[in-house]
Order: C-alpha cells, then structure tokens, then sequence
C-alpha cells in the first residue's frame, strides 16, 4: 500500500527520495515502482540504487534476483544481514526522506532496520491496518512494538476503508469495522489517524503495471502532507 | 466465542476431567496411550502466501470448520506468532493444559467432527503485547507446537503460517517432510509474483502442492448487484495454469464473513455467508483428490 503514498513524494514533496524494501521474501516494491528486473551496478562507492523515472531512488532484493520466480528462502540471520547491507553499502547520495517498506510482523526485518539505524534514528513510523478488528489486533502489537523502541509514530492509515461501486456510486464496507476500526484504535491508543483509503481497482492495476495510475484517490495526499509536517 | 471443553476422548481412549479452563497449565492425567507429535495425523496440510492480507487465514480457519462439519476430526496450528490471529477467527477460548506426555490442544465440536487448535495467543496473557523474536526463537516455538503437543489421530493437520518462505515456513517443511502445501493469492499480478516463489520454495522443500485459491475475487455491490473486479481477475487461475498446479476456486470480498471471523463466529454461522458455497466447493475438490 504505502508504495502509493510513495510515488506522490514526487509531485508534492520538494526534496529526494528513496526507498527500500526490506521484506526480502516478498518483494513488490519494485514492481509497484515500475522498475522491477533491473539491476544494480557497483562501483567504490557502493552499490547504486535503481532510479525511477521520477528521480525516486530505490533498493530491493528483487534488483539482486534472478528470475522472477527464484525464492529468498533465507532464515533470519541472513535477511538481517542482507537488510543492513541495504542500510549501508548502498550509495543513496544525500537523501531528504528514505521509506522503509516492512514485511507484516515484529521480528527480524523490524529490529533488523531499527537497531542499524540507531545512530541516525528513525524519525517515525506509518501503521497500515484495514477496519477489521483482526488487523487491527495486529496494528495493537505493531504500536507497543514502536513504543518498546521508541520509534515515533507519524500515524496509522486506515486501507481498504470502502469501496465505491463505480456502476452506481454506493459506498460499501468491504471489511466492517466491527470493533470501531481504524478510528476507534487511535482513539484508545492517543494516536492520529492520518486518512482513510478507499479500495481502488486503479490503484491495484497500477501497481501491477508499475505506472503511476489516474485517479488516485486524494485521501493519499493527506499522508504525505501529515508526514512532511511531521518530519519537518 | 465457544469455550473449549474437555469430555470423553474415543479417539483417545481414556477419560480427561473436566477442568477449569482459567488455569494455565493445569496438568491433567491420561493414559500412556496419548503421544506427543503428529505422527498420527493422516493429511498434514500447510497454507501459505506470498504476500500478508490475502486472506490466509480466514481460508484455514473457514477450511477447517468445513471439514469438521462434514465430519472430520482437523487440528488447526498458528505458526504467524507475530500476528496469530487465527485462534480468534477458530473462537476457541481458553488456556492450553498439559499432560504427562505433552500439551493437549483446545478441542471443540463442529457438528460431526472436531476442531483441535494451538496457538500462541493462548499462552499470551496480554494480546497486545508485540512478541518481537527473531528467527530461532519463532523456530524452537514452531518446534514444540509440532513436537510437544499430543495432536492425537487427526484427519487433517492445517496449518497457517506468516506470509514469506522463511524461518517458519522451513522449519514446518523440515520436521514434517511429508507435508503437503496449498498456496493463497489474490488476484492481483503483484501478489501472484510472490506466489510463484512460494511454489519455487515447495518444489526445493519437496510438499506436494495440492493446488491454488484465490481470495479477494469480486466484490458484489448490494446496492446494483454489479460485481466489482477490485482486484482484477483471474490471477490465481493464470498462475495455476502456467505453474501446472490444480485450481482449487475463486473465493469473492465477504463483508459477513468478516464480520464472524471479528467476532469469533465462524463456527455457529457455518455456512451462512456468501463465500460459504465457494468455500464448501473447495473442500469438496480437496476431499476429491
């Protein structure tokens, strides 16, 4: 989801931008960036990142993969140090805002990210859950997870929050919030619910094609506005 | 949700009290006839997908009350201990109680069958709290779920895992190498890439993949009737046909589903939801082969 929010930095944020994928198994980052199957040069500086045509600057495994198909099969250990090689050997150049795409979960990968950049710090953190009390059970852990480490949170977007028929324009909830969604979490956890986001088929087909689609909805624009305040 | 209760065991062959489930860890005493493990499990079934949201497992946990409900005695294993929701989806309540040979599995009645399950939620006390481990912890924990609890003669071991092909996923394949595998998708191109990995990574572990579902297919508008392709179509059917893999069925977007999962319904609303056919078609197909 987030890879979204990520390709309007482009448009609104005046400042460079780059991204990592550190869910080493499940890469789409690349894909949804649109420059999927390319590869990464190395040269003394370290490695180079894969440039979008917007400028947007960005690592993932996938860059290092041979086919589409070959499987990371990796343990922790080796995602975690293949993650602080992104983190470090990487030539990012000199970067306003670098986004970290994270698997679902609280383990490796997370502490991997949070325990290398511990020097320059982490200056917040975005929780992505869908209405339902069963992804919202999960954000819970996700938020005492940032608050064990001390990683400020920006925020929580809400995804998936509806879906509006395009035949005739009714608002459904695809996923009930039966426990007070999304909104009702941020209420008892003192957190700010940045925006909601309605399920979009544009949204899901540009992401398979890799091009920024028309007709994003505009609630992502809220996340960048929130994010860039917050930062600033 | 329904309380997990202890009575006569046939299976077993001996008789458990019935005890209070607030305790923690009440041992409880059988005849040597209990064994720790799944060697007495017919079919050991994982579920995997490349990609979180999909709607993993909302499939074992409807997969699971179809199969109990025509009869067959299934064990459901959370292996996502980051994230185990399926003990609230299954609506077993209770703590997990041992004996001599090992930890029994919160047990419940599905009309004719049974529904044993273990997951880590049931020895959390505060379910918000993050279980940050790395992989050899979540592995030496996958290790005992397999291993010390006494999952007794099963038709069918389901078990769900956290999306990925990694620490869990091996350790599953290494400790059971019979295993056999289904694979979740949506029907988007993104997700079905991750799912082509996930078949590399059975074809390198050796589980026989039974075959492909794709979830999140359609979603029918209740105001028009029109059915919305939010997600595009028929992924999970190209996938299968390019990776020579059965197609188990298309699942469509179920708001009252998901409501009953939130809520830990599922097993009292059994077949009353949209998807219920699709998913009863599945089973049936499964059952076939």
């Amino acid at each position: 989801f987030a890879e979204f929010g990520k390709q309007w930095y482009q448009r609104r944020v005046r400042g460079s931008v780059g991204v990592v994928d550190v869910d080493v198994c499940g890469p789409s980052l690349a894909r949804i960036m649109g420059v999927n199957g390319q590869t990464v040069h190395r040269s003394a500086a370290g490695w180079s990142p894969v440039y979008t045509v917007d400028d947007i600057a960005v690592m993932s495994i996938d860059f290092l993969l041979e086919s589409e198909d070959s499987a990371v099969i990796w343990r922790g250990d080796k995602k975690t140090g293949m993650i602080r090689q992104f983190l470090s050997s990487v030539d990012w150049g000199e970067l306003d805002y670098l986004i970290v795409d994270t698997p679902p979960g609280t383990s490796d990968e997370h502490l991997a990210v949070v325990s290398h950049l511990k020097e320059t710090g982490v200056t917040g953190c975005v929780l992505v859950t869908t209405p339902q009390e069963v992804s919202l059970a999960d954000v819970r852990k996700e938020v005492n997870f940032c608050r064990k480490l001390r990683l400020p949170i920006i925020g929580v977007v809400e995804n998936m929050a509806w879906y509006e028929c395009p035949k005739c324009e009714v608002r459904s909830e695809i996923f009930p919030a039966t426990s007070g969604g999304a909104e009702g979490l941020c209420k008892g956890e003192g957190l700010r619910l940045v925006c909601r986001v309605p399920v979009s088929p544009k949204v899901g087909r540009s992401g398979d094609e890799g091009v920024e689609g028309e007709g994003m909805p505009a609630e992502y624009g809220l996340l960048v506005d929130e994010v860039v305040r917050f930062c600033g | 949700g329904i309380n997990a209760e202890y009575g006569e065991f046939q299976t077993y062959q001996h008789y458990i009290k019935r005890i209070n489930l607030r305790k923690i860890m009440t041992n409880v005493s059988t005849e040597s006839t209990v064994s720790p493990g799944c060697d007495n499990v017919k079919i050991v079934i994982t579920i995997l997908s490349g990609k979180g949201g999909v709607g993993k497992s909302t499939t074992v946990a409807v997969m699971a009350g179809e199969l109990a409900s025509r009869g067959h005695s299934v064990g459901v294993l959370d292996t996502d201990l980051c994230g185990p929701s399926l003990s609230r989806m299954i609506g077993l309540k209770g703590s997990i109680h041992s004996c001599d040979q090992g930890w029994l599995p919160l047990r419940g009645a599905v009309g004719k069958g049974t529904i044993s399950s273990i997951s880590l939620s049931y020895l959390v006390d505060d379910q918000n709290e993050a279980v940050i481990w790395r992989g050899p912890k979540k592995t030496a924990m996958i290790k005992q779920f397999l291993g010390d609890v006494c999952w007794g003669e099963l038709d069918y071991l389901l078990i769900d895992t956290p999306p990925g092909t990694t620490d869990e996923h091996m350790t599953v394949m290494e400790v059971i190498p019979g295993c056999s595998a289904i694979l979740v998708t949506s029907p988007q191109a993104v997700s079905a890439a991750d799912v082509l990995r996930q078949v590399t990574f059975c074809k390198k572990t050796g589980a026989n993949v039974l075959g492909i579902i794709e979830t999140m297919s359609g979603f029918v508008c209740p105001n028009c009737s029109d059915c919305g392709l939010i997600f595009g179509k028929g992924g999970g059917e190209r996938l299968a046909n390019h990776c020579g893999l059965p197609f188990l069925g298309s699942v469509p977007i179920d708001p009252s589903l998901s409501r009953s999962l939130d809520k830990g319904e599922l097993l009292q609303n059994m077949g009353s939801s949209t998807s219920s056919q699709n998913y009863s078609d599945i089973v049936e197909k499964l059952l076939q082969t």
